[in-house]
């Protein structure tokens, strides 16, 4: 049986205020309220909010009706600001149990290309998110706009995944079709999803275009298309943002009438739909793919060119992803600083500054050209690594700060592990002392134990070092050396 | 084709950018082989470039006098004797009240721009009825307000289409103050072409709307720059480690929007300070601005080093990080594309019609300091930035050529001669093809 799997994305990016020059290292506040609010409000009233009433709807009515959610952690952020009531109608749809929550990068950024602890820091982060607030734990991984290469796919494939889902990039998959599940080439434990651009695009880019010669589209023909694919060709992925039904596309083209009928004309032909979950479980991978470098869902192209294809986007991104600057916002405790690199992460930030020709003029938001923007975004990071350089001595490596950090976080546990020693001593004296007080012998007791409490004590630091090693790799073991050291002297 | 020019300048004599406009625009036009082009100039040198016949304005007769070949055969700068016997022919008036009469019956020019300009521009046109009436042409084409007139005199006795060329109009000039005299010249000039061409969208838009011409007869022509020359290219650039060049080079005048430029340059050096301005160029405004950066407190890091020329120009591009042309209302303005050539950014004001054909430059309002003291800070200190700017605008500089130019113009001229008339939409479909 035919499977749509059909997922939206929810993203809204943070917008940055007009910053100049002068004011780094005297204004830490980087972000437009107004536009913010302005831009959320919008797209919640446009079309999140009718949207995903009409998709709670048909997840009610319709028994065979499935769909996905992809949100980043800044647009949750986001939302819960400015329009709750998103997050509410969400959770209702994840109450029915019909729908999958799939994990990506909190930031909506290019961890994933820069540097491979933050990203899994950031998907874990995302994941606990989602677990918090739809009580759905995600089994299936979607990258920022997709972007995926080999790398990627092992990356999430450590990370537990069972899956990830890509676009179907025609230079990725030549003559194979985008309809069947396959798994990543250097790591089979994960399963692609590949979206299907063609069928995606009718509805977000051209459902209402009046010049397209499909136009008018109809749920029939749409499931018409689907159901006449090749008998084997079995799992159609269908993605969008989820801004595409009232943004893109204008409520008054009747769009959700449109989704409405999609589960009834499925259900006609026998065509399913299945969360990516459910995709990865069920079905084994025909065939590996491979994907040696980047790819994504931007442009003709598909590929990542569309963020770092100018030596500007280059810079930002190096800057950005620097190691020492990672390591030490990884390390630090401070959540506004934390917050600050979510938001400043988001590849909107980097599509501004991208000089390739458009075939329709893109949204820059309030810059003039890549160039404004990219002054813009420098300003606002260079005052971001002041703040984050200020947060520690320039001399301490970051090996250090993290070993620094484990030994604090060792040392409760190691507290802990002397208080359990230290009760169990206690009491065994109690069980002495009842006994010598039964025996009468003198109460000396105490004295004697007390050096056996240390000697018992002693070993436990290393003990918990090394159960500490297997999360955070060399960091720890140096800690375990100096801690040695410490020891010996 | 043949075409009778009516110029002011032309190199190796140069005043300004006229010069170096008419020089590009009728070697784009040669390089097509069959377009003969005769242009007329008060007072060349003799050493103009041969691909093209020069009239001497100032050896054209408008009295009769007899005189003997032998005498004047070798006098001629320009022209030759024989052509002075053909003008001689075609005396159209008694002209003998004039003043200043040499032995040839000839009007004598001063060149340049004297105060009694308005009387050569006068004489100018007067000549002008005798050319038309000697002279073989299609076309007209006057480059100027200082050739207008010329150009509707030759226009009258000819009735051949006359195009006219706005390198500037007064509004740029004055702010929008404008002298009546040049304006009603200006005026006079636009409503007798058959087709004006303006050297940006922005210049366009000033005549249509400022001078009230039908947006279909006018055409935005841009400029374009030559190549550089080797020994240019080969400039070696003298820059001290660390340190860091912002120019200015223009006119200090009004126009160019001097001042923005100090007080940009006094937000840059609050904050950091191995920045060092450089305001090249002469003007009206040259001791105003030296106040104004004293009074800033900015002096230690803000030099005037004077009028620059020929090989300075380009060694003042090649020491330099950034290029700024604040300029209040540019109709063109080329000197950001010969920076750029020399590898250095460059950031324009949005009045400066040129950033219409620039994709690899800043553009700023004019007004808006923060702005360009951002730009100005972010290109010293962002390599990435500088070395995009650098790269893509050499390349970018690259492609715009007088060829194209020429190609455009023959367009035009096509039209003209071809049905009579001119029309923007037709001519914007006609030269989409070239890029």
């Amino acid at each position: 049986m035919k499977q749509i799997c059909l997922y939206f994305e929810i993203h809204q990016p943070v917008h940055l205020k007009r910053y100049r020059f002068f004011e780094i290292g005297k204004d830490h506040y980087y972000y437009d309220d107004y536009e913010n609010e302005r831009a959320i409000r919008d797209t919640a009233d446009n079309s999140y909010v009718p949207a995903l009433t009409t998709l709670l709807e048909m997840c009610k009515q319709n028994d065979n009706f499935k769909c996905c959610f992809s949100l980043s952690g800044v647009a949750i952020e986001m939302l819960e600001q400015y329009a709750p009531e998103v997050i509410d109608l969400l959770q209702q749809i994840a109450e029915t149990g019909k729908a999958d929550f799939l994990a990506e990068p909190y930031s909506h950024g290019l961890a994933s290309l820069g540097n491979e602890e933050s990203f899994k820091n950031e998907v874990e982060r995302l994941a606990h998110r989602v677990q918090e607030l739809f009580g759905v734990t995600p089994k299936v991984m979607r990258n920022s706009n997709l972007i995926y290469s080999d790398e990627i796919g092992s990356m999430a494939a450590d990370m537990g995944y069972k899956g990830i889902i890509v676009e179907g990039a025609k230079h990725i998959l030549g003559w194979k079709s985008p309809h069947y599940v396959y798994s990543c080439a250097v790591d089979n434990r994960i399963s692609l999803l590949m979206r299907d651009y063609k069928l995606s695009d009718d509805i977000c880019l051209r459902f209402s275009d009046s010049s397209w010669v499909e136009y008018p589209l109809m749920a029939d023909k749409y499931v018409d298309w689907i159901a006449n694919l090749p008998q084997s060709e079995e799992v159609i992925t269908i993605g969008m943002e989820l801004c595409a039904i009232g943004m893109f596309q204008p409520l008054s083209s009747s769009i959700l009438e449109f989704i409405k009928a999609l589960p009834v004309c499925a259900a006609q032909r026998g065509i399913g739909f299945a969360t990516p979950a459910e995709l990865v479980e069920n079905r084994k991978a025909v065939d590996t793919v491979e994907v040696p470098y980047p790819m994504s869902w931007n442009d003709e192209e598909r590929d990542i060119s569309g963020w770092l294809g100018n030596t500007m986007q280059r810079e930002a991104f190096a800057k950005l992803y620097e190691e020492k600057l990672v390591g030490r916002i990884l390390a630090c405790k401070d959540r506004r600083i934390k917050q600050d690199w979510d938001r400043l992460q988001a590849t909107n930030n980097f599509q501004y500054m991208t000089t390739k020709p458009q075939a329709v003029p893109m949204l820059r938001s309030f810059y003039d050209s890549a160039f404004d923007a990219f002054t813009n975004y420098m300003n606002i990071l260079g005052d971001f690594l002041k703040r984050v350089n200020d947060l520690f001595s320039e001399n301490v490596e970051n090996d250090e700060l993290n070993a620094l950090y484990t030994q604090i976080a060792n040392l409760g546990d190691e507290l802990t592990v002397k208080e359990n020693e230290i009760s169990v001593l206690r009491a065994r004296l109690e069980k002495f002392e009842s006994k010598a007080e039964k025996v009468e012998v003198p109460v000396e007791a105490p004295v004697e134990v007390a050096p056996v409490v240390e000697e018992v004590a002693a070993p436990a630091p290393k003990k918990c070092a090394t159960k500490k090693c297997a999360t955070k790799k060399t960091p720890a073991k140096k800690a375990t050396t100096k801690k040695a050291e410490s020891a010996k002297k | 084709m043949k075409v009778l020019m009516f110029g002011w300048e032309f190199p190796p004599k140069i005043y300004g950018g006229l010069a170096v406009a008419s020089y590009g625009i009728t070697k784009g036009l040669s390089l097509q082989g069959d377009v003969e082009t005769t242009f007329c100039m008060p007072k060349p040198t003799g050493e103009e470039e041969g691909f093209l016949k020069i009239v001497n304005m100032s050896q054209v007769p408008v009295v009769w006098r007899d005189v003997n070949y032998d005498w004047i055969k070798d006098r001629f700068v320009g022209h030759t004797a024989e052509d002075y016997y053909r003008f001689r022919d075609h005396l159209y008036a008694d002209f003998n009240y004039l003043q200043g009469l040499d032995d040839l019956g000839c009007i004598g020019f001063a060149g340049g721009y004297p105060s009694n300009l308005h009387d050569e521009i006068n004489n100018f046109s007067i000549i002008a009825g005798v050319l038309a009436r000697s002279e073989e042409f299609d076309l007209i084409h006057a480059h100027d307000w200082l050739t207008y007139p010329a150009g509707v005199h030759a226009k009258m006795v000819s009735g051949k289409p006359l195009c006219i060329h706005v390198h500037a109009t007064d509004f740029d000039r004055s702010r929008g103050k404008v002298n009546p005299t040049v304006y009603s010249i200006e005026k006079n000039g636009m409503d007798h072409a058959d087709c004006i061409m303006c050297v940006s969208e922005h210049t366009r838009q000033t005549v249509i709307h400022q001078y009230h011409q039908d947006p279909r007869k006018c055409v935005a022509m841009h400029n374009a720059v030559y190549p550089l020359s080797q020994d240019l290219v080969d400039i070696v650039p003298n820059k001290t480690p660390g340190e860091k060049v912002v120019t200015y080079l223009g006119r200090i005048t009004m126009q160019k929007g001097p001042e923005y430029f100090v007080e940009a340059a006094a937000k840059v050096l609050q904050r950091t300070r191995n920045i060092r301005f450089c305001m090249a160029g002469s003007g009206d405004m040259m001791n105003a601005m030296i106040h104004l950066a004293a009074e800033r407190g900015i002096a230690d890091r803000f030099h005037f080093p004077g009028f620059q020329k020929g090989r300075q120009v380009y060694e003042s591009y090649k020491n330099s990080d950034v290029f700024v042309m604040p300029s209040v209302s540019e109709p063109f303005g080329i000197a950001p594309l010969e920076a750029m050539q020399c590898g250095c950014p460059s950031i324009i004001s949005k009045q400066s019609g040129c950033g219409e054909i620039l994709d690899n430059v800043i553009k700023v309002d004019y007004w808006d300091i923060d702005a360009m003291a951002d730009a100005m800070y972010s290109v010293c200190t962002n390599d990435a930035l500088y070395n995009y700017l650098s790269e893509e605008g050499i390349k970018e500089v690259d492609r715009i050529t007088w060829e194209k130019v020429g190609l455009r113009i023959r367009e035009c001229y096509n039209q003209l001669c071809g049905r009579g008339y001119f029309n923007n939409d037709d001519y914007l479909n006609a030269v989409k093809h070239i890029k």
